[in-house]
């Protein structure tokens, strides 16, 4: 932490115990500067957000071929069992919004599958669990993780409402070619927390992120403060919804249904 | 004083000797899962914390119950809990070994620990346990010792230590009032977003801690004749019917909200520990655990019984195996299950996992029998010891 970073810290805190808890969740989920290093062509946005046009996907297999695209993308290992590590994958409409309770749901939401990621929450519970600031909000609005100060005390997979936390029980490299599918990207090791990051990475260097790219417009991703960006364009023309929002997290991934 | 833990009878040695090989064999295991990484264990994805962290949370509850001696001793000045006091400090401070262990040996990068104090994390529940829990193992070793110091002196002890006993009262209700904000602040597990969380790990611990500390102190009597004193015992288990009843009352309450409700969130994970999907072994645990409380409840209830020397111990254990159960297991597995998803992934703790945590255990046995060993001595010493 450098010194304008602990100056802000410390205020926060002294302002979080005469103020109260709830502005200082978010205030400290705010305070972590962007640690990914962006070149000038960096792409930019006050609060990052992604709206999938679910009605434009058809086969389970079209998601699957994103989520091998993210594979690729940030060498995340393929291990089979309940110990597997997922940074984007699908699910039925029941388990992916298990609160939408149907008794009766029409043929598409029965029969359709969902994609289930990070949600890059604007109230991130992950954030507020972690105990050493390895999992963090950057200023865009983005949950990324710090590999190399994460404990892996896990904490924060407790905390995420929307299971997209994955812990690495075995060591992952194990799991993936040498040389891993993108070297840019770097491999995690044994003990450690990762899941989505939005591909932080790709933005810092002014590319989408690689689901996006892959999605052929089915995936939208902009700046969701921005009343012209894409996807608040695609959210002002049609019925969308958000996994769990009573849980108060506040999703950055919206699904038009 | 540390004379004290050099002379012994042979079964003193035998007894060191069989803790040192299990901790040493369970070390072993240990290097493994450093080695395998905490694929080694039952935790999955979706039950991601299991008996290490369940652990770790009963026994911040045994190391809070030493409480319920010193408050009385020290609040309402009841003289005859003064002799077996340092027996509840000293196994406040066995048991925060043991949970600082459980944690490290959940780690997956535990040579990073130290970061919680590096990058401390105001927002994180677990920045506040790791300083309630160490600021309690300093205040309980240091008023241990200095009491047993004094009374081996045959002084009263210097004035200091009271402002410390009396800050350590309310710091064992801070621990494990803490320990329940790791899991009662935590949106989307429904199990544990209860307000109620604290008050029942508060009554849990005060009536399984002091129940485990009265069976070890029986124990000791008979291996050595100390005599923790009859008025003192009685005293003491009636606290712990009082405690095992809010206990008993504060699950109920549970039940009630969960199942009248009828909110399924509220009841699923409820019903599944008790009911379990496809029989799942945790059902006939958690059955088992409602029977025993019960029991024990019978037999501590009416004084004939609970004063009858067979009879009591036989019902402490069954309080200890209970609420062992509820919190021990039942916990961490009905907070997990049903997943975000609404699906049921099973965990069952591997051979692996009860080995080291089993390891963890023999080391605070150890603790416990050294620090007991030394207070024993200067008890008898100072004539304090039975009768």
């Amino acid at each position: 932490m450098n010194r304008r970073g602990f100056i802000k810290a410390a205020g926060l805190s002294a302002f979080a115990l005469i103020g109260g808890a709830a502005p200082f969740d978010e205030a400290l989920a705010g305070i972590a500067p962007g640690r990914y290093g962006r070149n000038e062509k960096a792409l930019r946005a006050k609060r990052w957000g992604m709206v999938v046009k679910t009605r434009e996907f058809r086969r389970p297999e079209d998601y699957a071929f994103l989520a091998d695209v993210c594979r690729k993308e940030h060498n995340v290992p393929r291990i089979d069992g309940p110990q597997n590590v997922k940074w984007l994958w699908h699910d039925t409409f029941a388990r992916v919004f298990p609160d939408a309770v149907n008794d009766y749901p029409d043929e598409r939401t029965r029969s359709s599958v969902f994609p289930l990621l990070c949600n890059h929450c604007d109230n991130p519970p992950c954030v507020r669990v972690c105990p050493t600031g390895a999992t963090y909000k950057t200023e865009d609005g983005i949950v990324a993780i710090d590999y190399h100060r994460c404990i892996g005390c896990r904490f924060c997979m407790a905390g995420c409402p929307y299971g997209a936390r994955s812990f690495n029980f075995k060591d992952p490299r194990l799991f993936l070619p040498d040389p891993p599918p993108n070297p840019a990207f770097p491999t995690r090791m044994i003990g450690v927390v990762e899941k989505c990051n939005f591909c932080a990475e790709r933005l810092a260097v002014g590319r989408m992120p690689a689901c996006v790219e892959a999605s052929d417009g089915r995936i939208l991703f902009g700046d969701l403060e921005d009343p012209e960006s894409g996807p608040r364009r695609a959210l002002a023309a049609n019925y969308s919804i958000r996994r769990k929002p009573s849980l108060g997290t506040r999703p950055g991934v919206y699904y038009i249904i | 004083m540390l004379e004290k833990l050099l002379s012994g009878p042979k079964t003193y040695y035998l007894w060191l000797l069989f803790l040192l090989c299990l901790i040493a064999g369970s070390g072993l295991v240990y290097l493994q899962q450093l080695r395998e990484g905490l694929s080694l264990t039952g935790m999955s994805r979706d039950v991601s914390w299991g008996l290490y962290i369940s652990q770790f949370t009963y026994f911040v509850g045994v190391a809070a119950s030493a409480v319920m001696l010193v408050l009385p001793t020290y609040f309402h000045h009841y003289k005859k809990f003064r002799r077996m006091i340092i027996f509840g400090e000293f196994m406040a401070v066995a048991a925060v070994v043991m949970c600082a262990l459980f944690i490290v040996v959940d780690l997956g990068q535990p040579q990073r620990m130290l970061n919680v104090m590096l990058h401390p994390a105001p927002s994180s529940v677990m920045f506040y346990d790791m300083l309630v829990l160490t600021g309690y193992l300093a205040l309980n070793v240091v008023i241990g010792w200095t009491t047993l110091e004094a009374e081996r002196l045959e002084t009263e002890p210097p004035r200091w230590i009271k402002p410390l006993v009396y800050l350590s009262i309310l710091w064992a209700f801070s621990i494990h009032t803490v320990t329940a904000f790791l899991y009662a602040g935590i949106p989307g597990r429904h199990y544990w977003l209860t307000a109620i969380m604290a008050a029942r790990f508060l009554s849990s611990a005060f009536c399984s801690g002091p129940a485990l500390l009265l069976l070890l102190l029986f124990l000791v009597r008979r291996l050595t004749g100390f005599d923790p004193g009859r008025e003192a015992v009685k005293t003491l288990t009636t606290i712990i019917v009082y405690a095992m009843c809010v206990n008993v009352f504060f699950y109920l309450l549970e039940l009630f909200t969960a199942f009248y409700s009828g909110i399924p969130g509220h009841s699923e994970p409820i019903a599944l520990l008790f009911a379990g999907h496809g029989g799942h072994w945790v059902s006939r645990w958690m059955w088992a655990a409602a029977a025993m409380a019960l029991l024990s409840l019978a037999l501590l209830l009416p004084p004939s019984l609970r004063e009858h020397r067979a009879i009591l111990p036989a019902a402490l254990a069954l309080l200890v195996a209970a609420t062992w159960i509820d919190k021990g297991l039942g916990l961490l597995i009905g907070g997990f299950t049903p997943n975000m998803f609404e699906e049921i992934t099973l965990y069952t703790p591997t051979g692996s996992e009860i080995t080291i945590a089993l390891g963890v255990c023999a080391v605070g046995a150890l603790v416990l029998s050294l620090l007991w060993k030394m207070a024993l001595g200067v008890k008898k010493e100072s004539r304090d010891f039975a009768g």
